[in-house]
């Protein structure tokens, strides 16, 4: 089977960012995403966000140049104040036209 | 006074709170099914909600209107005076001040469920509107800290529609306004049927509210750690805040023409601190604001404060104010 390489950008972020973060996926070019709850710890020592809920961990399978505006959008709007993590990996993905 | 204090503490409302902070303090594993938690507070207030509703269409025009103004300009003095007192006296920095503030504008239903127990337990059957006026309170001490917090710290504002429609169609405000709605509508006659299970005085509601009260200690007690990190000066403010605002409340509920048991919740309302509706929004629209500030603050002083010694004092301030006891 054909496959092709893209980029996966998985946010790991405080649960009331959840629909900020849904709509300006969309707005930067990705045309889907899968988000589960989490637990865990960060360089804080502390849950990520101290309210209620569960961390949010959104993945999201987009071509190079929109996962590079997804990484530079977040770095300018969420680094300093938001317990957040981003990072972006390689995968291979089968139907390369459902992701732009 | 002493009487009225050992009464409410050796209350089940109380002393299941205290149970609550113990199990937390001793580090059992016990905590309340998320579900059952957010099933409980479903009930209690639509419960509250709709009680309310059908006592309001008993009230005429006039016993609400002067209670109702004094009730709106506590909303927007609460926020003020907690601003000022954090960024004047306590030295916070502009966004921790305002985040702080719109937790004390803003509401703690949970405190006003308990002073409505306390207040039937003594006696003092309040106004059968008193839920009509935790909805009119609850709304503009957020957004008047919030707005503070955002102009003065030059904040990224959010659109000011998005934040009214995250505070008025919260889980609260659909729940009380949505039930003072339909109480109001059905009906003596309806309202009998269903009373057994949502009667405010009852034993149901009384009941569950002590198991809800368990995981509000147990939320509280979780946050007992961070009173090392606010410092004696929020320590301090956390309770003397609630005084003066709960004396105001008190003092001005009476000047309304309300009942001792109606100016005592108004009193606990104004007293109390939101950390239900307040949390979020701070957190999205000043997200610089520290949240172990505000969160320990309303959960872990303010709420046991209000719940085990303020309602009483608010009690005996609104009988004084009565010129009785």
């Amino acid at each position: 089977m054909n496959s092709t390489p893209l980029k996966m950008v998985v946010i790991v972020a405080e649960p009331v960012l959840e629909s900020r973060l849904v709509t300006e996926l969309r707005e930067l070019g990705a045309t889907g995403f899968s988000i589960v709850d989490g637990r865990g710890e960060g360089s804080r020592h502390a849950h990520a966000s101290e309210l209620p809920g569960s961390n949010v961990r959104i993945e999201t399978i987009v071509p190079d140049d929109v996962a590079g505006r997804i990484m530079e959008h977040v770095s300018a709007h969420y680094f300093t104040n938001w317990s957040f993590i981003a990072y972006v990996t390689d995968v291979a993905v089968a139907r390369r036209a459902k992701y732009s | 006074m002493n009487e009225i204090l050992r009464v409410n503490l050796l209350s089940p409302i109380a002393l299941a709170f205290v149970l609550g902070v113990i199990a937390r303090v001793i580090r059992s594993e016990f905590a309340l099914p998320k579900e059952i938690y957010q099933g409980l507070s479903i009930y209690l207030l639509w419960s509250l909600g709709l009680h309310g509703g059908v006592e309001l269409a008993h009230a005429t025009f006039t016993e609400i209107a002067r209670p109702a103004g004094v009730t709106l300009l506590i909303g927007c003095i609460t926020p003020i005076s907690a601003y000022l007192t954090l960024r004047y006296i306590g030295r916070f920095g502009e966004a921790d001040s305002a985040g702080i503030a719109a937790h004390y504008g803003s509401v703690s239903a949970v405190t006003f469920i308990a002073a409505s127990t306390f207040v039937k337990g003594m006696g003092a059957e309040p106004e059968g509107f008193m839920p009509t006026l935790l909805t009119l309170l609850e709304s503009p001490g957020i957004h008047i800290a919030l707005a503070i917090g955002a102009i003065r710290s030059g904040a990224k504002s959010r659109p000011t529609s998005e934040l009214l429609h995250e505070v008025l169609t919260g889980r609260t405000m659909i729940l009380l306004v949505g039930g003072l709605i339909v109480g109001f509508l059905i009906g003596d006659k309806n309202w009998k049927v269903i009373e057994p299970f949502y009667d405010t005085k009852g034993a149901i509601f009384r009941g569950a509210l002590c198991i809800f009260m368990l995981e509000m200690g147990i939320l509280a007690g979780s946050r007992l750690g961070d009173l090392k990190k606010v410092g004696p000066f929020l320590l301090a403010f956390g309770m003397i805040m609630p005084l003066i605002h709960g004396a105001l409340g008190s003092w001005l509920g009476s000047l309304s023409g309300l009942s001792v048991g109606g100016a005592t919740m108004l009193g606990s309302m104004a007293a109390s601190a939101s950390y239900i509706a307040a949390p979020p929004a701070v957190r999205m629209t000043l997200p610089d604001a520290n949240p172990t500030y505000y969160l320990t603050l309303a959960l872990a002083i303010t709420f046991p404060f209000n719940v085990l010694v303020g309602i009483p004092i608010y009690f005996k301030l609104a009988q004084m104010a009565h010129g009785v006891g």
